[in-house]
């Protein structure tokens, strides 16, 4: 063992971690519990999940390793790029293109002897409760709501319940949660059950910036409308690669930005620009190393209160501002009665619709536009006649295919009724939501 | 098949890499980083940290000042040392470490104590253009202080200290022109309209267009009608002030919406638009009080042949205001977007961008002549310039900061101000006072109170007294603080990782705001604590 031979083995490194010690072990009076046994419980049985190995996932794996905890998980699904080596510290040049979970943790685990990470390249949809539940805590550095709803989800579905309806505390696992856009950020503390989860506060994520079709059609004004135009008119039209668009593929970007430079000069609009076009085609978000390093210090640091109650912790959001000055202000976020994902176990869920007349594909597009739903490509199924029936689903191909007719056809078409069920299937959720259809117009009628 | 690449700077591979923050401080902004030099002295921890997030996004060369060994606990802290390091250089270690994250920043080191530094080699700091320092006692950071005071250099003192820690900004003065603010106002002076914006509007005539045109037009030409309908109405000059006036607009706007064959108004979004505009469009057009007094500072009226090129555009800007601008601003010259079709809405911010283009002309003609009499070269300011400083004219900002040093000296420092905030309670401050303890503590007994673990509890009362000997400095009463004491002596002067990455990542935030001149810095010091009730706060005082 390398360690070994340096003379540096674990027993001769017992002074390493003396800061740690002190603020672990000494009494003190903001100390909730000061305890010899603390460290011993970071170095030797306490799991940790990082979600996301990017921006702030490099910073997450350095800190929480360097705050004496010794096993650790990682996972993502994604490759190291060029673009991310302006922050993503644990990568180079020459790992591009590889696993960033498993370039990230061979980088710590040579780093920092005795700590042990553990990657897993996959989707967190890859894995099902057996392995999330394995964690004492699990940490979000995530840029997607959807994968941050999925796993909200998933550890709700984990809660299991006292015969008082209350929760069994043994069964929540905490997670904390870090976003962060240029020179903003935030960060939060969710014990599932207990308090706000992401669900609660979906109306804190800033909407999607879109663009009417008539305007990037008829009547366009900026450059982002031009190239609008020829992602969503153009590129379909004229098929110049014989696929679907790829961000990621530059002969891609070219193509997109020469024409919406054209459509732009025939419209006399200015400021289409390489990076622009970009920007538009991959919804690209600023980011640099400073903030991705305050956000994940700060969850990193709720994740070391949280395993050892050596302080308060954060109540429980937090959001970071740097663009004048240093700015961060502290709220506690309020749970939603009714929250979908944390609400009751068995309150029932409803969506009001108009009418049964609605086609389904608008039913679908309602679920994807609702504030509570929020959903992105729901299945829908549900029971007739004793069976389970397949309204659509987009996910599988050959079911796409069977079931794309239904979505020109009416709810009632469908054998749809008012109070009847469907049961929906979402990327945003790890469970099946059984959703009851109210008509509201049904007084006047 | 797709044509060649076109011949563009945003494709290069340094561009594909810089991507994510290019969007944010530009071009220009990452070629000022590029080429700026700094000093950190002490790679600890939080030094290693700072250093990590400018080495990432480019910063062209740094020098670390450190003559430490690494020790064990060295390694629990900093991420930029490994396990074969114990007892080398730790300045030399870490530079190796952090040049690896980005080949293209340069870096060396001085394996020294940068008290014994500064004092065979006073002009060593000379070629920097920001010096950053991490746990510095204060004999050093006094002496750092005044040094960089009088050589002008910016000076950015970081301390990492249990669960706090601070970042003093030293920096005599620092001008922004592009502040980048989150949420302005658009300027379109529908109060103080120019003859060809006038023209325009009234070449539109609502009532003889097609429904299909009708829904087309501009808000800023409906709500410019309108207002006039309003003034004339009301036989006033003015701009709606109050809600009942702003409403009574709105309903007049609201009345033009066109009907349909049974009198039922149609959806024109323009309008909607328009009745929105009301709110935010119609703010008189005036010079905002944080301008005028940067036009009317000493810098900016009595020119020197030494002034820099910020303060000649101030005073080119501020002549233009007294004279061709009648008491306003150059234009911005930008227009938001807003439902229309685009002939009308390209032929507005046309409108739009000449008349600020004009503006601009004069400026720049104004800032020449200021040139020529201040015996300054024509190329000290180009016309790239102007129009950056007009299209900012409404955000520019200057700093004027304080020498640290001066804390230190009870004659300078501010003791007043300190006591009455203690006296109020103010619990940041009060660990600021935990700290200046905690210096004088170091100064008198050459350790940190509770660096040994047999030493806690008498270290507590030790440290009362020379807080003591602080408050009585500065005149104010004892402070009846044993628990932040004890909580001071708990760390022990130990440094927590993740305390320094958080301290870190802004402390580097505010060194590239320095250097690319973009966005505003903190104007003096912040402290920072994760601590109970005051959970991740940061405490921002001017001192
Ligand atoms: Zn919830």
């Amino acid at each position: 063992m390398s360690e070994q031979k340096n003379g540096s083995s674990p027993g001769n490194m017992a002074r390493k971690w003396n800061h740690l010690r002190k603020v672990l072990e000494r009494p003190g009076p903001f100390c909730t519990s000061p305890s010899s046994e603390a460290l011993s419980f970071l170095q030797t049985s306490c799991k940790v999940l990082i979600i996301g190995a990017g921006g702030l996932g490099c910073e997450l794996l350095k800190d929480i390793a360097l705050m004496g905890f010794n096993e650790i998980h990682v996972i993502d699904m994604d490759t190291i790029d060029l673009s991310n080596l302006n922050r993503q510290f644990l990568f180079r040049q020459k790992d591009i293109g590889s696993s960033k979970a498993e370039v990230a943790a061979k980088f710590i685990n040579s780093r920092i002897p005795g700590v042990k990470v553990i990657p897993h390249f996959c989707k967190i949809q890859d894995y099902d409760s057996d392995f999330y539940q394995q964690f004492h805590i699990i940490v979000c550095g995530l840029d997607s709501i959807v994968a941050r709803r999925w796993i909200n989800g998933m550890l709700l579905s984990l809660l299991q319940y006292e015969e008082d309806g209350q929760v069994d505390q043994s069964t929540i696992i905490p997670m904390v949660d870090g976003g962060t856009e240029g020179f903003k950020g935030n960060a939060r503390v969710i014990l599932p059950g207990m308090t706000a989860c992401i669900d609660c506060t979906l109306d804190l994520f800033p909407p999607q910036v879109t663009y009417p079709l008539c305007t990037i059609a008829s009547t366009p004004r900026l450059p982002e409308h031009c190239i609008e135009y020829v992602k969503v008119i153009q590129w379909s039209k004229e098929n110049p690669f014989d696929c679907p668009i790829d961000g990621d593929d530059p002969n891609h970007i070219n193509w997109i930005y020469e024409k919406a430079s054209e459509r732009a000069s025939q419209f006399n609009i200015v400021g289409v620009t390489y990076r622009l076009v970009q920007g538009v085609i991959k919804n690209i978000i600023p980011a640099v190393a400073s903030t991705n390093a305050v956000i994940a210090a700060t969850c990193a640091t709720e994740v070391f209160k949280l395993a050892t109650g050596c302080a308060t912790s954060l109540n429980n959001y937090m959001v970071f501002n740097d663009v004048a000055g240093i700015y961060t202000y502290t709220y506690e976020a309020e749970r939603k009665s009714n929250c979908l994902a944390c609400g009751p176990a068995n309150q029932p869920k409803y969506l009001d619709i108009e009418s049964l007349d609605m086609k389904l594909s608008e039913l679908i597009e309602l679920l994807c536009q609702h504030p509570s739903y929020q959903m992105k490509s729901p299945g829908l199924t549900t029971m007739q006649d004793g069976r389970n029936r397949t309204l659509y689903m987009s996910t599988v191909r050959s079911i796409e295919e069977a079931t794309r007719e239904n979505l020109k056809r009416s709810l009632v078409e469908l054998g749809l009724r008012d109070e009847g069920i469907v049961n929906v299937a979402d990327s945003t959720t790890p469970n099946t939501l059984e959703i009851t259809l109210r008509v509201t117009a049904k007084m006047a009628e | 098949m797709a044509s060649p690449a076109p011949k563009s700077p945003e494709l290069s591979e340094k561009s594909k890499k810089y991507d994510r923050q290019l969007r944010l401080w530009g071009d220009h902004g990452q070629a000022a980083l590029e080429s700026a030099r700094i000093c950190l002295i002490n790679a600890t921890g939080l030094g290693t940290e700072i250093l990590k997030s400018l080495v990432l996004p480019g910063v062209g060369s740094f020098t670390i000042i450190d003559g430490e060994k690494i020790s064990e606990q060295d390694l629990g802290t900093n991420f930029f040392l490994d396990v074969d390091s114990i007892g080398k250089s730790r300045a030399e270690v870490a530079t190796q470490l952090l040049l690896e994250l980005n080949p293209d920043c340069q870096g060396d080191f001085v394996d020294e104590n940068p008290q014994v530094l500064m004092a065979n080699d006073p002009n060593f700091f000379q070629s920097f253009h920001m010096v950053i320092s991490t746990n510095l006692p204060e004999t050093t950071l006094i002496e750092l202080s005044k040094t960089l005071w009088s050589l002008n250099i910016p000076l950015l003192a970081c301390r990492s200290y249990g669960f706090i820690g601070s970042i003093r900004l030293q920096i005599s003065e620092h001008t922004i022109i592009e502040s980048h603010p989150d949420n302005t106002n658009p300027d379109l002076r529908l109060d103080k309209p120019w003859p060809s914006l006038i023209q325009y509007v009234d070449s539109i005539d609502l009532d003889s267009l097609e429904v299909k045109d009708h829904m087309h037009i501009p808000y800023l030409v409906i709500l410019y009608k309108y207002l006039k309908l309003w003034q004339s109405q009301n036989n006033t000059q003015d701009l709606p002030k109050n809600y009942k006036e702003k409403q009574n607009l709105r309903e007049l706007i609201r009345s033009g919406i066109r009907k349909d064959e049974n009198g039922i108004p149609l959806s024109e979004e323009n309008f909607e638009e328009a009745m929105k505009a009301v709110n935010f469009a119609l703010i008189p057009t005036t010079v905002p009080s944080s301008v005028a007094s940067i036009l009317n500072d000493n810098a900016c009226v009595n020119l020197t042949s030494k002034s820099e090129p910020f303060w000649i555009l101030a005073k080119a800007v501020k002549d233009f205001v007294d004279n061709e601008g009648n008491g306003n601003l150059p234009l911005r010259g930008s227009l938001p977007d807003m439902t229309a079709d685009t002939t009308r809405y390209i032929a507005l911010q046309q409108l739009y961008r000449d008349q600020a283009g004009r503006d601009a002309d004069v400026i720049y003609r104004r800032a020449q002549q200021l040139l020529h009499q201040l015996g300054q070269p024509s190329s000290a300011i180009t016309e790239a310039q102007v129009k950056l400083f007009c299209r900012n004219a409404s955000f520019i900002h200057v700093i004027r900061g304080t020498c640290i040093a001066d804390e230190y000296d009870p004659r300078t420092s501010n003791a007043r101000q300190i006591s009455e905030a203690l006296e109020n309670g103010d619990g940041l401050l009060i660990y600021h006072v935990m700290l200046r303890g905690v210096d004088k503590f170091y100064t008198e007994h050459n350790t940190y109170p509770g660096e040994y673990d047999d030493q806690v509890e008498p270290d507590i009362v030790k440290l009362k007294s020379c807080i003591s000997k602080l408050t009585a400095e500065w005149g104010c009463g004892v402070l009846s603080k044993d628990d932040y004491l004890h909580e001071i002596c708990r760390y022990g002067g130990g440094e927590l990782h993740a305390v320094s990455s958080f301290l870190g990542g802004c402390a580097a935030q505010e060194v590239i705001k320095i250097l690319t001149r973009q966005y505003t810095p903190l104007h003096t010091y912040c402290l920072y604590m994760m601590y109970s009730l005051l959970i991740s706060n940061t405490g921002v005082y001017a001192l």
